[in-house]
């Protein structure tokens, strides 16, 4: 087994990054997910990569837009505002069906909000934030051993299916140290045809592009999209089941929230109370599947989120409203205690 | 037959769907010609804006890419940082370039970001339909400013390649006109050297080519031309604002 | 199987979060399962900075600590803002010379460590987070002992290489006392 470090969660999303063969970062500066650009900023220039700080997020993100067009490796990060500043990059992306890697240190909002750790960008991610139809591979880790592995996948899944990846993570999981050991990295590599290459005279030439005048021929382009979008619904939802085997009651919670769910979960299982929790990895293809199997033998569900609920809606769909759903939220930078889902939990078993 | 005058290889054969007597066309040529002469069309990498030459994509034959509105410097960045051998350029007017994309503009010049850039000022919004441009006129009638536009209420023409020559990063910043063949000529060469300094590694290189928008401008397209000559130039006078390397050279 | 949640809580400066970081080093090196979790930005409440530090046998659950088993603190609105959430039969150990109050509680183990003044009269001022540390060590047997030395190595740059002695030194001192 590789050597275990102690390494903050920003920081194992940078080195997984370079170990996935990302060579270019182009970022702004946002708390709380600053150590990622510090991470890249002393690291690309001695590996022969670019750390560029660009004047505004919107401009990173199409730093990123070119960079991926040319079929690098590519990636930026920020937190909550900036992610608001940097959809318009994310639609073109996705118009233009090229892959990139983007990092989600959430902190509180709406507005400028506040800078400890939130989930209440669920929505942003999972169902847009910027316009049209389009969607993104969103991957919640809940570990830094995570932030790494699944920043990897990230990078895999983005070229395998020509779209952004979002690694939606939270301050804590960002500012927290965990052991990590970094194994081989599975580093997966896709022809791109499609990348600006130059033609060298050989071929005709490549154009990346999002703009169709044409109603059928965008509506064309849409729908091959969604016809690839479901593959990755079939192929890749990702997802950890806890004490599910018997569960009676099932926690729902994902990222820093799955968490302290786990804690509450044991703490209620010493109480004699059947419950486990199923921990969405990809909140994007959300794991609909498992959720609707536990459906058939769990009497309710329970939400646990750093938002005022958002998730929960996910929750009702995959369960087809057959349970019922609470909430069990904090908001604004503050996290739930494990007290606070014990007792919802609680709650869930008199039937409350 | 002798073949004496023929389409630049670096244009393709779609047909340009730019109003009759629009420059777009001649300053589509000129880049072209220029990327024919250097023989760089393998190499280089075209960013199209958000604009009347939304659909330049089609028209270079060269790899091409299309920007999101005032992006196409960030753009060119992120491409050119990966691929710094080929040769990148944008193609941007006045409203993508000045008005939404200026921090992109001013901060790709900053930093001598290795690219070349077309920007076409008309001073107006063309493909909208004639709005009010950051370089319209003083006094200029466009849709958005039906009564002239009154700078005490929306302020004043920016003169983009001015501005840029303060800054200590950029290579190259000229103006250029279009708008007869004296100009034309001038704004091949300065194209020309806009690309050959980007080859040789200078650094950033803007060509600022005052045009004409006859249709938005409500003109037929010889008194476009002509008041490009009795009030464009004398608020955008044509020159060239920096060239470092002949600075440096005249220095010596 | 063994489980300890510790909470080092202080101003800004003091070296709460490098203490934690030592900490973890040991949990780490001494094959345990860690967590690190800093407050970060500008702190509001109380004008405290703190970490929390879980050094586990088994896989840590929560990062975040609600009730500590050891809560050092190294000024009074840390001791103030975290007394009763120590878990009963908890240890407090904090610093004398910047807190003069006493702990009312008689459910957890209390110890009065003069640590600032016993780092300026050993030469040492700035380490008086260390010599809590000791204390730490000592009383909570959250990590072995041994080891400090190898620990430090591990996380100090070379370049400060030069202050893994007296680290040892400030250690040693908070163990003895």
């Amino acid at each position: 087994m590789a050597q275990r470090v102690l390494m903050k969660g920003n920081e194992a999303i940078a080195e997984a990054a370079i170990r996935a063969g990302c060579r270019h970062y182009f970022g702004y500066p946002i708390t709380p997910q600053t150590e990622i650009a510090a991470y890249m900023a002393k690291k690309m220039p001695k590996i022969g990569g670019v750390f560029l700080q660009a004047e505004s997020e919107i401009a990173s993100i199409n730093m990123v837009y070119g960079a991926a067009a040319t079929g690098c490796r590519v990636m930026t990060s920020s937190s909550s505002p900036g992610i608001s500043l940097k959809s318009e990059g994310l639609s073109y992306i996705a118009g233009s069906d090229i892959p990139a890697l983007v990092v989600n240190v959430q902190r509180g909002g709406p507005g400028l909000g506040g800078i400890q750790p939130s989930q209440s960008d669920y929505f942003q991610a999972t169902k847009g934030g910027g316009h049209g139809d389009y969607r993104m591979i969103v991957l919640a880790p809940a570990s830094v051993q995570e932030m790494a592995s699944l920043t990897i996948k990230g990078f895999n899944l983005a070229d395998k299916y020509l779209m952004t990846s979002m690694i939606l993570a939270d301050g804590t999981i960002g500012q927290m140290m965990e052991p990590i050991s970094f194994e081989e990295a599975e580093v997966e590599t896709y022809e791109k045809p499609w990348a600006l290459t130059g033609t060298e005279g050989k071929r005709k030439h490549n154009i990346v592009n999002s703009l169709y005048l044409q109603p059928d021929a965008l509506e064309k382009k849409n729908f091959e999209r969604y016809e690839r979008y479901k593959i990755v619904e079939e192929n890749e939802p990702m997802w950890e089941e806890y004490m599910m085997e018997d569960a009676e009651i099932c926690v729902v919670a994902f990222g820093i929230a799955s968490r302290v769910a786990k804690n509450a979960v044991v703490a209620a299982r010493n109480e004699g109370i059947k419950v486990g929790l199923i921990r969405p990895i990809t909140l994007w293809p959300f794991p609909k599947k498992a959720l609707r199997a536990a459906a058939d033998k769990c009497k309710s569900f329970i939400s646990v989120e750093l938002s005022m609920g958002q998730m929960i809606e996910d929750i009702q769909l995959a369960t087809e409203c057959l349970r019922p759903v609470t909430l069990c939220n904090r908001a604004g930078g503050m996290i739930p205690s494990p007290d606070q889902v014990l007792e919802s939990i609680r709650k869930a078993q008199k039937g409350e | 037959m002798a073949i004496v005058f023929e389409k630049p290889k670096a244009l393709t054969d779609a047909v340009l769907h730019y109003c009759p007597g629009c420059p777009h066309g001649i300053i589509h040529r000129l880049v072209a010609e220029a990327i024919d002469e250097l023989g760089i069309e393998g190499q280089t990498i075209g960013v199209a804006p958000v604009g009347c030459a939304v659909m330049a994509y089609d028209y270079f034959a060269c790899d091409m890419i299309e920007a999101a509105h005032g992006r196409a410097p960030a753009v060119a960045t992120g491409i050119k940082r990966c691929r710094p051998d080929n040769i990148v350029f944008t193609y941007q007017g006045d409203g993508d370039l000045a008005s939404i994309g200026m921090a992109e503009t001013v901060h790709a010049a900053a930093r001598n970001e290795n690219i070349t850039i077309i920007f076409v000022n008309n001073a107006i919004y063309g493909m909208t339909g004639g709005q009010m441009a950051p370089t319209s006129l003083p006094g200029q009638v466009t849709q958005t400013s039906p009564y002239g536009r009154d700078v005490n209420h929306c302020g004043w023409p920016i003169r983009v390649s001015e501005m840029l020559a303060t800054l200590e990063g950029p290579e190259y910043i000229a103006r250029v006109a279009v708008n007869n063949v004296k100009n034309v000529k001038q704004a091949k060469k300065a194209i020309k050297k806009a690309f050959e300094n980007q080859i040789q590694g200078k650094g950033f290189s803007l060509v600022e080519v005052v045009s004409a928008c006859p249709t938005n401008w409500g003109m037929t397209p010889q008194k476009a031309l002509e008041w490009v000559e009795s009030d464009m130039l004398p608020y955008y006078p044509i020159g060239v604002y920096k060239d470092r390397t002949a600075a440096k050279e005249a220095a010596k | 199987m063994k489980t300890t949640q510790i909470l080092f809580a202080g101003f800004g400066g003091q070296g709460v979060l490098f203490a934690g970081k030592f900490l973890a080093y040991k949990g780490l090196v001494q094959d345990k399962q860690v967590s690190w979790l800093p407050s970060y930005g500008p702190e509001m409440r109380g004008g405290t900075a703190n970490c929390s530090v879980i050094l586990s046998d088994t896989p840590v659950g929560s990062p975040i600590i609600t009730t500590p088993d050891v809560l050092v603190a190294m000024n009074l609105p840390s001791l103030q803002k975290f007394v009763n959430d120590v878990v009963p039969g908890g240890i407090i150990i904090l610093d004398s010379t910047l807190i003069s109050a006493k702990v009312e509680r008689d459910d957890v183990k209390v110890f009065y460590v003069p640590a600032t003044q016993m780092a300026k009269d050993a030469g040492y001022p700035t380490l008086a987070n260390m010599i809590l540390t000791g204390k730490v060590l000592k009383e909570s047997g959250a990590a072995a002992w041994e080891g400090n030395r190898e620990t430090l190595e591990a996380f100090i740059p070379a370049k400060k290489a030069n202050l893994i002695d007296v680290n040892c030194q400030a250690l040693q001192s908070g163990y003895d006392f």
